[in-house]
């Protein structure tokens, strides 16, 4: 096969892998400050993005920036979510913590099934079809612009958490719970505030991806293993770490889909994470357990 | 019957044991002591297999065990007890104590009658049904002590076993361990900061600093040594 | 040695299991059917629950990807029997071969290179993704079309190769449910089930009595994956098709495990009472829907995402031992 087509398809990855760091960076957050592993993480998505749907339906507004009221929305599940169900969870064991979340994603992903059927439904936005040229790059502007988003979005939760006192606060939290109650931080709300921040990432990733793609309820597990095979591939706590670890699954998954079959595409991404588990666990830009 | 020969350890750049050397002979009862970070149990854990030296040799019976897996050791005779006790929470107490006993009744109801025994040993008869996490600190501690003795070890490692008690549940133990040193010939290495237990137990001392040995001797000895009371008091300040 | 098993265990319960165990030696009897495929199915799960039990309740490694060993033990005895004609109660052989290879791969993976909790899990996962997109290309056995065994009228019940009517299949899982149940509780009274329940609470603890971890978490993967893998037999044998993305999907892998954490995790009747829980509630809603003219897909996996809920947050030992108090049956597994 020419190398335009290898070009081609490597750059169509990489573009969607940033929109998948984005989602991934939702869960970086909330595993690397909240400690809880957000099993229904991809369900999420899927919810943010039938709501992208549903409101495209209704206001024919593009998705970009339907997002922004998305994000918002998801913001406050996830925060309210944190507060009522999973914060009295924090010193339970760690499978308790996972099983809530597990039967969460259960009863979302039915309830997407339910409401909206199993079909899977798409958008069409005026620029759905338009593509850019670059020398012997031809990429489809949806892509670009989704892509796009996702930078800015992530750009400003890095400002965020670097910047604002709030975000310091949080990383407080992370590295030392005990050390942020002593100070006076009221880690609950923190906690929550975190988990809201993490939803509405994936909130975000999901209006981007209705540009890219269609919905359909099953893709939300999947999406919730790509989310955790691309943080712990990237490393856990490490925020640039998500954005390259969905920039590699991104490229690898497209590849791969080329090189093989498109059907085994995520064969790669697994294979990728059990190396990645056995020889660098804390994952490429993670910071080793103390 | 334990030498331990030049051993150090690092962690990440912290030198917490340096070139520590010191023998327990068998049937002896040598008290490790030394301030806060001296790199005592540090130096339990490369007895017991925890860590691997970086550098110098542990010697059991005469082989060489550095390096060794944790299990491994206890198999060769060493038994151990942590200095943040660890109970099977979710166990009785007998089942604790079962659990030790296995190592050498290879039966179930060999290894119960065995652990009974050491259970009244121990204090702990009254308790033989309750679980473990709902014991008080002292049945905690006994329990661990008890649970090591189980495995019957040649050489049992104590890490602060009497931090918590009371004097008189202090001489309790203090008792049990001078009965099971006299009439068994079991060799006892502990770690302790309660000087009452370490002056009633200990034939010889040893005394770490920063992570090096700084003295050696028999109690009496080391008491008057000043390098020790410098290291636990500091240094003399002119006024 | 029957003697030995029973030791300890209390009047009351061993007369609750005979009644329980006479009520399923006669269930056929009297239910037929689509109940007698409930009773099969609350029999499945609860087989299934108690072999996942093994891995978490004993050796307390959270396993989210046991459908791989269904799928390994279903694929092989089918493959071996549609190919080459060779009985199941033959080519079970294989399944467990299989399977146990699998699970000694994960183990030893995992166990070596300290990969535990959540990580753990989610490396489950991964193989058991891997096997359905992989299965989905493995021709030999028809990839993603499907694979099919022959299916014969039943006039006669033929065990030895597993053909025959849905009451053979009733008894042989019952059959199977209570050899489990048996060989669960002896090893959880053996040298074995002691150093499993220390490494589940403290492996350091563990290691300095003496107990090699590694060893034991290996051997409990293992039996976990064995035992699992003849459920898979069964499971093809049963519904005579496969589908790698049905059998090895992840949903299948939490639907086994919601028996046992609704149950109650490492306890030996936990499985059993969260089977009988969620199968039999799950196809009792589903007949009052049916009743009432719903026919929605997915609301009984929303029914069981509540349960899980509501078990975990409010009972998060299961249903089991607040039942046992009840019951008068206080004692531990």
């Amino acid at each position: 096969m020419p190398v335009e087509i290898y070009l081609n398809v490597a750059a169509s990855g990489l573009l969607t892998g940033l929109v998948y760091g984005l989602m991934a960076l939702g869960l970086s957050v909330i595993f690397g400050v909240v400690r809880v592993v957000n099993f229904a993480h991809g369900e999420m998505m899927t919810l943010a993005m039938y709501l992208t749907l549903v409101l495209f339906g209704a206001t024919k507004l593009d998705p970009l920036i339907l997002l922004v009221p998305i994000a918002a929305v998801l913001f406050v599940l996830g925060y309210l979510l944190q507060l009522g169900l999973i914060n009295p969870f924090i010193n339970r064991p760690e499978h308790s913590q996972f099983m809530l979340l597990v039967a969460l994603a259960l009863i979302l992903v039915n309830l997407q099934l339910i409401v909206f059927g199993p079909d899977a439904q798409g958008i069409r936005t005026a620029y759905s079809f338009d593509s850019f040229q670059l020398g012997p790059l031809i990429v489809d502007a949806s892509k670009v612009y989704a892509a796009g988003a996702a930078l800015v979005v992530a750009a400003a939760l890095f400002a965020f958490f670097r910047f604002t006192l709030l975000g310091k606060a949080i990383r407080a939290c992370a590295d030392n719970y005990d050390g942020a109650r002593v100070v006076g931080l009221n880690v609950k709300q923190l906690y929550a505030l975190t988990f809201g921040i993490g939803a509405a990432c994936v909130g975000a990733a999901g209006a981007m991806l209705m540009v890219v793609g269609d919905v359909t309820p099953t893709i939300g597990p999947a999406y919730t293993l790509l989310a955790f095979v691309i943080v712990i591939t990237g490393g856990l706590g490490s925020m640039p770490g998500a954005l390259l670890g969905g920039l590699l699954i991104g490229l690898t998954e497209a590849l791969g889909g080329v090189l093989f079959s498109p059907s085994a595409k995520s064969m790669f991404a697994f294979a990728l994470l059990v190396l990645v588990l056995l020889f660098r666990p804390q994952g490429i830009l993670g910071r080793k357990a103390a | 019957m334990l030498a331990v020969d030049g051993i150090s350890k690092s962690f990440r750049g912290l030198h917490a044991v340096q070139n520590a050397s010191f023998e327990v002979a068998e049937g002896g009862i040598v008290g490790l002591i030394g301030p806060n970070g001296a790199g005592k149990t540090t130096c339990f854990n490369m007895i017991a297999g925890v860590f691997r030296p970086d550098a110098g040799q542990v010697r059991f019976a005469g082989r060489r065990i550095d390096g060794w897996r944790p299990d491994r050791v206890c198999a060769a005779g060493v038994g151990r007890t942590f200095q943040i006790v660890k109970p099977f929470a979710g166990l009785s107490v007998l089942d604790n104590i079962v659990v030790g006993a296995l190592l050498q009744s290879k039966t179930v109801s060999a290894a119960k009658s065995d652990a009974a025994e050491i259970m009244e040993k121990l204090g702990l008869g009254a308790k033989r049904d309750m679980l473990a996490s709902s014991l008080t600190l002292p049945d905690r501690k006994r329990l661990e002590v008890a649970r090591a003795l189980a495995t019957r070890p040649k050489l049992l490692l104590l890490d602060e076993v009497m931090a918590g008690l009371r004097p008189t549940e202090c001489d309790q133990i203090v008792a049990v361990f001078r009965e099971l040193n006299r009439a068994e010939g079991l060799t006892i290495l502990l770690i302790e900061h309660v000087m009452r237990a370490v002056m009633a137990l200990a034939q010889r001392i040893v005394v770490l600093h920063h992570g090096e040995v700084i003295a050696r001797g028999t109690p009496d000895e080391v008491v008057r040594n000043p390098a020790v009371l410098e290291s636990y008091l500091g240094e003399e300040t002119e006024v | 040695m029957i003697a030995r098993l029973l030791e300890g265990v209390p009047r009351r319960g061993l007369v609750l299991l005979a009644a329980l165990l006479a009520l399923l030696l006669v269930f056929p009897t009297f239910a037929s059917g689509y109940l007698l495929s409930v009773g099969f199915l609350i029999l499945y799960f609860a087989y299934v629950g108690q072999a996942w039990n093994v891995m978490m309740g004993f050796a307390g490694q959270l396993s989210l990807g046991h459908s791989l060993y269904v799928g390994l033990g279903a694929y092989a005895a089918a493959a071996l029997y549609v190919h080459f004609g060779v009985s199941p109660w033959i080519g079970l052989g294989a399944s467990i071969a299989i399977s146990v290879l699998a699970g000694a791969v994960i183990g030893f993976l995992a166990f070596r290179f300290g990969v535990a909790g959540v990580y753990f899990a989610i490396l489950t996962i991964a193989f058991a993704e891997f096997a359905r997109i992989g299965f989905d290309h493995f021709t030999w056995v028809q990839g993603s079309s499907g694979f099919f065994l022959p299916v014969a009228n039943y006039t006669e019940n033929d065990l030895w190769n597993l053909r025959g009517s849905p009451t053979m299949f009733y008894y042989l899982m019952l059959g199977m449910t209570a050899g489990a149940f048996v060989l669960c509780h002896a090893l959880l009274r053996s040298r074995m089930g002691y150093y499993w329940l220390a490494i589940r609470e403290s492996p350091e603890a563990a290691q300095a009595l003496g107990v090699n971890v590694f060893r034991y978490k290996m051997i409990a993967v293992v039996i976990s994956a064995a035992m699992t893998s003849l459920a898979g037999v069964v499971f093809a044998f049963y519904y005579n098709n496969l589908f790698p993305e049905q059998i090895f999907h992840i949903s299948r892998s939490i639907e086994l495990i919601l028996g046992p954490i609704i149950g109650g995790i490492g306890t030996l009747v936990g499985p059993l009472v969260g089977a009988f829980l969620l199968t039999g509630l799950a196809e009792g809603m589903r007949e009052l829907m049916l009743q009432l003219g719903i026919d929605v897909p997915g609301v009984k996996q929303v029914f069981y995402g509540f349960c899980l809920l509501l078990v975990v947050v409010f009972l998060p030992h299961g249903v089991w031992p607040p039942l046992a108090r009840v019951l008068g049956l206080e004692r531990k597994g």
